[in-house]
């Protein structure tokens, strides 16, 4: 696999992002906030951390990806599609009839997606079960699990976490990423969720606080991951909603509504303007 | 057709076993045939009878502890990493409360996840209505991919527990709770799909599932010499075999189902869509009348909201009485 470099992973976050902005406002429905916020995860994830090949999808020694909040799927498509698991110019075809790139993600409908995922809270169960089959097959790969702060709300979650701390699940990374909002809006306001960290260090997590945007940190705490021995991981990102997109950035009212044609070229100006 | 039901059928010494110890027995058969077979339980592990299956597999055995959605959608990631979960709690909290994480994780993924419902029916008894599940066909039958199982006897539950993990792709298996009637034989075929003409008769047609079909068999005796009435065996409620019902009913032109369920939505329902596009004719359904259980012992409460074989020989009449 080609190794990034950091600023290239800065570059390669960038066109990302253009193409979230662009098959959202194509598609003309969809969640802006958390895909813009979790460019910089997922860059990292796909260029430079996950051991997988585009070419051969179903490589049984890959990393696998669970997505749980399945509603910031515009991001996990545009960087399966950078990443060269199918054309770019397929992100066009986001939410509408006939495509395989549908509203919330379906195992089995492109290359590269793990699981079906929209119902929050149900991700990390799912991957604690393909980490466990991983532990039976002794298997080495790494399952790694994105979740939001909103869809700590749902009760699975917590039955999930104690199950990953009982069975010392330690082939699992999870990522939540903490960017504080969620539809009706900020998460402390809706449900308050501190301390997250506490929490997860309560039912035998180890967890790891870092900036959500800075990629050193990412692959810093990946790599942090894997020399945990008998404890799952929780990385606690902290991200920016909208980030990239000054008039999305921090807004609740941007978790699930699209650009229209204006903000589209507003937001790609300013994209195209931080990285030439 | 005699030689593969048990020949004590009609003493009043038939033996009896609950359906769930079909499945215990059929798990560990099935975990020696396949590595992949996993078991999973929410805490209720010798009621669900898998105290055998985890003693001799413990490595192959997770407890979830009480928490029936996770349960769920752990196994099915489990399944989609090629493994074959069997999954299992009461039947009202998987898949009474999992309902989402079975039909996104497991049926909509087309997972080869295992779902397990035991204590079903009414006849669970003194628990109360909220132990009772009398709607779970219902919300298994209407899921895409999936497979709905509701096994006769101990003997049949082992083989659909083996048929289950043969079959690529999730299944429900409902068991129950009681001592009831062992009505085939070991060498009785099972094949998922397949219903069997158990009597064979000339007036009326009896489509009956799980531990209920005794009654309808009993009822069936009842009446011989007054009404020729042919009783058939439907274990498998999705996909119905419309071959055998469509055979039997052009000869009988009525039908009585039986189940210990909602009279809508399970086998009764499934037999109506059948028939009001393929073959109308009259269909009388014994079993639950959109009402809920209460405490009792079994007999009791089988009785009392109408599911013994005298309840069957009175729905039979009437049915007959809409004969045209």
């Amino acid at each position: 696999m080609k190794q990034y470099s950091l600023q290239q992973l800065e570059i390669k976050a960038n066109e990302i992002r253009q193409s979230i902005i662009t098959m959202l406002l194509e598609a003309k429905s969809g969640h802006s906030a958390g895909p813009l916020g979790m460019v910089e995860i997922f860059t990292a994830l796909y260029f430079s951390i996950l051991r997988h090949d585009p070419k051969n999808p179903l490589l049984p020694e890959r990393d696998r990806l669970v997505l749980s909040h399945g509603h910031i799927c515009p991001v996990l498509y545009a960087t399966l599609a950078h990443a060269g698991y199918f054309p770019i110019e397929e992100l066009l075809t986001l939410r509408k009839l006939n495509t395989r790139l549908q509203g919330h993600p379906h195992r089995g409908s492109v290359p590269g997606i793990e699981n079906t995922s929209g119902p929050l809270g149900q991700g990390l169960s799912q991957a604690i079960g393909m980490a466990l089959a991983a532990r039976f097959d002794k298997k080495k790969h790494t399952i790694y699990c994105l979740t939001s702060d909103g869809e700590q709300n749902e009760g699975q979650i917590w039955e999930a976490v104690m199950l990953a701390g009982k069975y010392k699940i330690d082939n699992l990374t999870a990522f939540l990423d903490r960017n504080n909002i969620q539809i009706d809006g900020n998460t402390e306001d809706i449900m308050p969720l501190e301390s997250l960290r506490a929490k997860y260090e309560a039912f035998n997590w180890h967890v790891i606080e870092i900036d959500g945007h800075n990629f050193q940190q990412i692959i810093d705490a990946c790599n942090t991951a894997k020399a945990i021995v008998e404890k799952p991981v929780m990385i606690i990102a902290h991200t920016i909603p909208g980030k990239g997109v000054d008039f999305m950035e921090y807004k609740y009212e941007w978790h699930g509504k699209p650009p229209n044609k204006e903000e589209a070229a507003l937001a790609l100006a300013q994209l195209q303007k931080a990285h030439g | 057709m005699d030689n593969f039901l048990n020949p004590k059928l009609y003493a009043k010494d038939v033996e009896q076993l609950p359906t769930r110890n079909g499945y215990g027995d059929g798990l560990v058969l099935a975990a020696e045939k396949d590595v992949n077979v996993v078991g999973l339980c929410a805490d209720l592990t010798g009621s669900v009878c898998m105290l055998a299956f985890a003693k001799k597999f413990p490595e192959r055995f997770i407890q979830v502890g009480v928490a029936e959605q996770n349960m769920a959608s752990v196994a099915a990631g489990l399944a989609v990493e090629g493994k074959i979960p069997f999954f299992a709690s009461y039947a009202v909290f998987s898949p009474g409360r999992s309902w989402d994480q079975i039909r996104v994780n497991g049926c909509y993924n087309n997972a080869n996840i295992k779902v397990v419902g035991a204590h079903a029916g009414i006849s669970v008894g003194p628990d109360g209505a909220t132990h009772q599940a009398l709607e779970d066909i219902a919300i298994m039958r209407v899921l895409p991919n999936m497979i709905v199982i509701v096994p006769c006897d101990a003997l049949e539950t082992k083989k659909a527990t083996l048929a289950a993990a043969a079959h690529k792709g999730p299944v429900y298996l409902r068991l129950t709770r009681e001592k009831t009637p062992i009505m085939t034989t070991e060498q009785t075929p099972f094949v998922i799909g397949k219903a069997s003409v158990y009597r064979e008769g000339t007036d009326i047609t009896i489509v009956g599932c799980g531990p209920l079909l005794y009654e309808a068999l009993i009822a069936a005796e009842q009446l011989k010499g007054k009404v020729s009435v042919e009783v058939i065996n439907c274990p498998t409620i999705k996909p119905m075999d419309t071959e055998t019902i469509l055979a039997s009913v052009k000869k009988t032109k009525v039908v009585v189902t039986v189940e210990e369920h909602q009279i809508t939505g399970g086998l009764g329902g499934a037999i109506c869509e059948l028939l009001s596009e393929q073959y109308p004719i009259p269909v009388i359904r014994v079993g639950m009348p959109d009402s809920f259980g209460e405490s009792g012992n079994p007999d009791e409460l089988l009785t009392k909201y109408g599911m013994k074989a005298g309840d069957i020989v009175r729905a039979v009449q009437k049915a007959l009485s809409l004969k045209h």
